[in-house]
């Protein structure tokens, strides 16, 4: 039997046609005889696959497609080329089987009743999904206990805090055990110690249901923490599909380079960039390429306590990644 | 099949706890309402009392019957209307009912089902304070009392599936709103709602059998409050029942060519 990736996504792409016209009421008068369009490019021939149980981030500035590609995953958005597969059925077509079998939860979305206890949603969403008694009971039990949420569930949604809403969300998105989760920015607005617990939450529902979880986020922590593969997007098209500790590798060309003197007076700017001096430690910035060549010299030629040769923080390697507006410009 | 009764049964639940937490305001909606008919009942019980007491048949205790049942099928006839879609469609809102393996249609009348649960309960005190005060002449047999029972859901099937269509509509336009104020004209003057359908010329009369806004307002309140032979009602029913298939089959094909338009944005 051949191998099927849970998604699996081939040239997919999503255009808009988007009406256009200048200010003002000329415009507005041409506009009503002959009206212009512009075709935008959301996705624009994206190819990936994700296997089971794999968690991937999904990364891109804000308009790069990643969210319409999550609604073209879940079926929510006709692609406009394309036919992606997850879990082997053709998302557009939304059968019932599929749509019991993902979820999609939105940061900033809500498909909790805003006047009740977030228990009489749950119990919308059994019935939905047709879950049976013990297993509701069990999941909603695991659920709460997990997200520590006891006592809010009786508390109508409009009362409890953003965080607290997310956790509800994010227990009423899992209560069918979706096998396919997409999480479009699940830790928005989110203190960090909520940000960890949802973390934490995520990683422990895919190890213990081998969870398929294709996640964005603004946040490189929950990325870094839940995913160790990423796939970039940038004006709809795919920038990078590889191991996030290889992405520095394949887009910063510097190192970072810590050194703890032993006399703090000792000149370092010939080694490299010294982008920062903090008393008798120097940080300095250096081409990836010389690097090995450049820190044997300073262990050699200087009295050195300590030495960390380090990539860049990964939301800079992102950041740079994005500041490079074409994605030709990485092949 | 047993999922969707289960569902059903979940969401009007929903429905009528969400109600319940606005109960003040439904009732103060409710009082608003009931002043349409009111105006319509003294303009008409006066033009009675001019002609000699009756008006082609309605006698001020008929029209008081035929106004008191109008509140109750007014109430059960709202549904989501198109502006609701509009939004919906609009601003992504539809979204998170396209993610549920249930078609989102089924929510809205599951839904609205559950609200008429609580409207019932909130009206029937205003029916008896109006039924006091305006003395209605209202003798229902109990196939009328039965076939009211139906009607009344099927009424509300009825706007539900062509309000839906009309909402719709938002997939190609992005606004639906002039085209519900149209049809909401039509639907005034051709259901019933303003006039008994027997006071409305020949004509508008014939025109009127053919669409369906008379048998969402006018054969329901008809069935109970006014004097229909065995035949109309049974009649009656089956136009509803055809309405009912109709919209369902237009809400499906709407449905099907629409949904590849909606670009979910907003969220």
């Amino acid at each position: 039997m051949p191998h099927t990736p849970a998604i699996l996504v081939e040239n997919l792409s999503k255009h808009y046609k988007v009406p256009i016209r200048d200010s003002g009421l000329k415009a507005a008068a041409r506009s009503l005889f002959k009206r212009t369009y512009r075709t935008v490019k959301a996705v624009d021939g994206i190819s990936f696959t994700v296997e089971t149980g794999e968690v991937v981030g999904f990364l891109g500035p804000n308009g790069a497609g990643k969210t319409t590609t999550l609604k073209m995953l879940s079926g929510l958005v006709f692609p406009t080329i394309g036919n992606p597969s997850v879990l082997g059925y053709q998302p557009s077509k939304r059968q019932a089987d599929f749509l019991g079998k993902i979820t999609l939860v939105m940061g900033n979305r809500s498909q909790m009743s805003w006047d009740l206890p977030a228990m009489d949603s749950f119990e919308l969403m059994r019935a939905i999904y047709g879950i049976p008694r013990p297993d509701f009971d069990k999941s909603c039990k695991e659920f709460i206990e997990l997200l520590e949420v006891g006592d809010l569930v009786t508390k109508p949604i409009r009362n409890l805090s953003l965080g607290e809403r997310m956790k509800m969300e994010i227990i009423g998105s899992l209560l069918h055990k979706p096998k396919v989760l997409f999480l479009d920015e699940p830790t928005l607005g989110l203190d960090v110690t909520m940000q960890r617990r949802i973390r934490q939450f995520v990683l422990d529902y895919n190890r213990r249901n081998g969870a398929t979880i294709l996640l964005t986020s603004h946040y490189m922590a929950d990325v870094e923490a839940l995913s160790r593969r990423v796939i970039i997007i940038h004006n709809g098209k795919l920038l990078y599909d590889g191991l996030l500790s290889k992405l520095a590798e394949k887009f910063s060309a510097f190192k970072t380079v810590r050194v703890t003197l032993t006399r703090p007076e000792a000149r370092l700017e010939t080694y490299g960039e010294v982008i920062n001096r903090d008393g008798a430690i120097v940080t300095l910035r250096m081409p990836r390429s010389v690097t090995p060549g450049q820190t044997a010299r300073i262990l050699a030629e200087q009295e050195v306590d300590d030495l960390t040769v380090e990539d860049p923080p990964i939301e800079d390697v992102i950041a740079q990644v994005f500041s490079n507006s074409s994605a030709e410009a990485f092949g | 099949m047993k999922r969707y009764f289960r569902f059903y049964l979940a969401a009007m639940k929903l429905a009528v706890l969400e109600q319940i937490q606005y109960r003040a305001q439904n009732y103060f909606y409710m009082i608003g309402m009931i002043a349409e008919p009111i105006i319509y009942l003294v303009v008409w019980s006066s033009v009675a009392s001019q002609q000699g007491g009756s008006v082609n048949g309605y006698t001020p205790g008929s029209l008081a019957a035929y106004y008191i049942v109008w509140t109750l099928v007014r109430n059960m006839n709202i549904v989501f209307t198109p502006y609701g879609w509009e939004g919906r469609i609009q601003q992504g809102e539809l979204g998170r009912f396209l993610l549920r393996p249930i078609h989102p249609i089924n929510n809205d009348v599951a839904y609205f089902a559950g609200w008429k649960i609580v409207v019932i309960l909130l009206w029937l005190p205003l029916a008896a304070i109006l039924a006091l005060i305006f003395k209605p002449t209202l003798q229902p047999n109990l196939l009328q009392v039965l076939v009211f029972f139906f009607a009344i859901w099927g009424a509300y099937l009825i706007r539900t599936m062509l309000y839906a269509v009309m909402g719709m509509i938002t997939f190609w336009t992005t606004r639906v709103a002039a085209l519900y104020e149209l049809v909401f004209a039509l639907e005034l003057i051709l259901s019933g709602r303003l006039v008994p359908m027997p006071l409305m010329p020949a004509w508008v009369q014939n025109l009127a059998w053919w669409l369906p806004f008379q048998w969402t307002f006018f054969f329901p309140i008809n069935a109970l409050a006014g004097n229909p032979t065995p035949n109309e009602l049974i009649t009656g029913l089956g136009m509803q029942c055809a309405w009912i298939l109709g919209g369902i089959l237009l809400v499906r094909l709407v449905w099907k060519y629409g949904i590849r338009r909606f670009s979910s944005v907003g969220n």
